[in-house]
């Protein structure tokens, strides 16, 4: 038997998890985010009752699917202008981002 | 006779054959209804009438030409998260609020070599997450049989707009219920095709294992002429069946004599609104009195399906929208103090409310010491549901249940995200299994639609279609629209 998740969700497992998918949050919105998800939590507890013993994964629901190799052939890529025309900052040819070490 | 912008597709690519109307004739008239009482139903995010425009051209050219095919100069609409080369697709996010996409998706392609002219891109809940399309970013849509009534969601705009004599058809995307579900509170028809069986190269991911894209129509016929054009092997997605998928109007008329169909009394009972129980049962003794066989199938274990979902989607959600860091497109924050503040800040306010939440949901369920727990538990339940279905097909060919529990809610009317989920209880079992489904209008209770859902084996497509059918001929319910 799996052991019972536990339900009850602390305000730092909700900013740990903010911080693993980057997501700033204020005191209010962590204190929501806790209450809700540990409803939903609560909600996806009945999983526990049903027996999976021996029982295999699915990550895949379609068995007509295989995984398909293709022959390693380069295709066209996309235009250069056409991708960078999205670019929040860009300069020339590149995307400008904000300096990833420190200046020291 | 029906008024141009309630006709069918079907029935429009005849009159454009028979040269009764132009592509661009009914294309600018499409156009004009968009732009006259689209802004109380809400189901554009964006109208496109230069590429309408250039498409409907290109199509008069082909009929002129007599190479017209069976969807040859139709308007359509896409919803927004369907990749259009050249034309903003924002998935209903501030995340992705002007994003242009460098490539069309297999969809887009394929619709435009059928002749179809693109109205716009069709609203929807952002990241086609929810079930109501209150989640868009951008504005609300209103269920165009009352303005006060959710469309259903997440393709709410789709649907929308094809029940409001807005678009002829369009297509939608179904991760739990997506087409299935707007389709029936909009008193429309929506297909959801076995998984793999439509490329979703181009499709916006939001949970990789359970996506599928699928037409919205005012026909059963339509359904299957658009799903022949959209439908086949891509080599563009890895997941996409190989197999030649046949000609899915071919079979439409041969009707339900001796057709095995179960009745799931799981969907029928607790849950459900008793008025749209009575409305699938007579349903199900029209099928009857046409010859079909119907017998009772228990599919106990599929009401799980709905906790699985609400493990493996946000997981799988996580995943996916990792990739929103503001830097390649999208909306960037630019005004934090370096990249981590700057990514923190961008997805704080790029994501909305539902999306952040299954985000962190997801993040969660796969963490370290909980994996095993949630999503390697919820993907063994999964293997159970997929049995269950196999098992009842071993008996009947088809099952026959609701699509919604309820008829259209009002805006506003849901708050509580554990009850807004269970509105997808009818049509989560078949994204979980990866099995086709269609809903087909059968019905209303105090003048808001009731949809039909059928199920099939996977690829059973032909018969879904051809049980929809012979319930749609007998009935008179796809002949109603609203007064818009």
């Amino acid at each position: 038997m799996t052991n019972q998740p536990e339900p009850e969700l602390s305000i730092e497992q909700v900013r740990q998890v903010a911080a693993l998918c980057h997501i700033a949050l204020t005191d209010d919105e962590a204190e929501q985010l806790r209450t809700e998800m540990a409803k939903l939590l609560d909600e996806v507890s009945v999983l526990q009752r049903i027996d999976t013993s021996d029982v295999e994964p699915t990550g895949h629901a379609v068995e007509e699917v295989q995984t398909v190799m293709r022959d390693d052939v380069p295709r066209p890529p996309l235009e250069r202008e056409d991708v960078l025309a999205n670019a929040p900052r860009r300069e020339g040819n590149f995307f400008r981002v904000q300096a990833v070490m420190d200046e020291s | 006779m029906t008024e141009l912008h309630y006709k069918t597709a079907t029935q429009l690519a005849r009159a454009l054959a028979d040269k009764e109307v132009s592509s661009k004739e009914l294309t600018e008239y499409h156009l004009e209804r968009i732009a006259g009482i689209d802004a109380c139903v809400g189901s554009y995010l964006a109208v496109t009438p230069q590429t309408a425009g250039a498409q409907a051209a290109e199509a008069d050219r082909r009929i002129a030409q007599g190479e017209a095919g069976a969807l040859t100069g139709v308007p359509m609409q896409l919803k927004d998260n369907l990749s259009t080369r050249g034309i903003a697709t924002t998935c209903a996010s501030l995340m992705l609020d002007g994003y242009t996409p460098p490539y069309d998706a297999t969809v887009t392609i394929r619709l435009a070599q059928a002749g179809g002219a693109l109205l716009g891109k069709g609203n929807m809940d952002e990241f086609a997450m929810g079930s109501s399309n209150e989640t868009s970013a951008f504005k609300t849509v209103h269920n165009p049989w009352n303005l006060s009534r959710v469309p259903g969601g997440s393709s709410g705009g789709p649907a929308a707009a094809v029940a409001a004599g807005l678009a002829p058809y369009a297509l939608g995307s179904d991760t739990g219920g997506s087409i299935r579900q707007p389709a029936a509170l909009c008193g429309i028809v929506g297909l959801k095709p076995t998984y793999g069986l439509v490329s979703r190269y181009g499709l916006v991911a939001f949970a990789s294992s359970l996506d599928q894209i699928g037409p919205l129509t005012r026909s059963v016929e339509d359904a299957a002429v658009v799903l022949n054009a959209i439908a086949g092997h891509d080599p563009l997605d890895s997941t996409s069946i190989s197999a030649q998928p046949p000609d899915y109007t071919e079979r439409l008329r041969d009707g339900v004599r001796g057709l095995r169909i179960g009745v799931v009394p799981e969907y029928l009972g607790d849950g459900i609104d008793p008025a749209v129980a009575e409305s699938v049962k007579a349903a199900l003794g029209v099928l009857e009195s046409q010859g079909a066989v119907v017998d009772e199938v228990a599919l106990p274990t599929s009401r799980a399906a709905l906790a699985v979902y609400y493990i493996l989607a946000p997981s799988e959600c996580s995943a996916n929208l990792a990739r929103y860091d503001g830097v390649k497109y999208g909306y960037s924050d630019q005004e934090a103090d370096g990249m981590w503040a700057a990514l923190d800040a961008t997805r704080r306010k790029g994501f909305g409310e539902e999306v952040r939440r299954r985000i962190l949901m997801g993040a969660y369920a796969l963490s370290a010491g909980y994996y095993d727990a949630y999503y390697k538990k919820a993907q063994q339940v999964r293997t159970l549901i997929r049995r269950e279905f196999h098992d009842a097909f071993q008996r009947v060919d088809i099952l026959a249940l609701p699509t919604s529990p309820t008829t259209a809610f009002e805006i506003g009317g849901i708050v509580d995200p554990v009850v807004m989920h269970a509105n997808d209880i009818c049509t989560i079992p078949a994204n979980i299994a990866g099995i086709p489904g269609i809903s087909v209008p059968c019905g209303f209770v105090d003048g808001l639609p009731v949809g039909l859902q059928l199920l099939g084996p996977h690829l059973s497509e032909t018969t879904l279609l051809r049980a929809a059918y012979a319930y749609e001929q007998a009935t008179e319910w796809h002949t109603r629209h609203p007064d818009l």
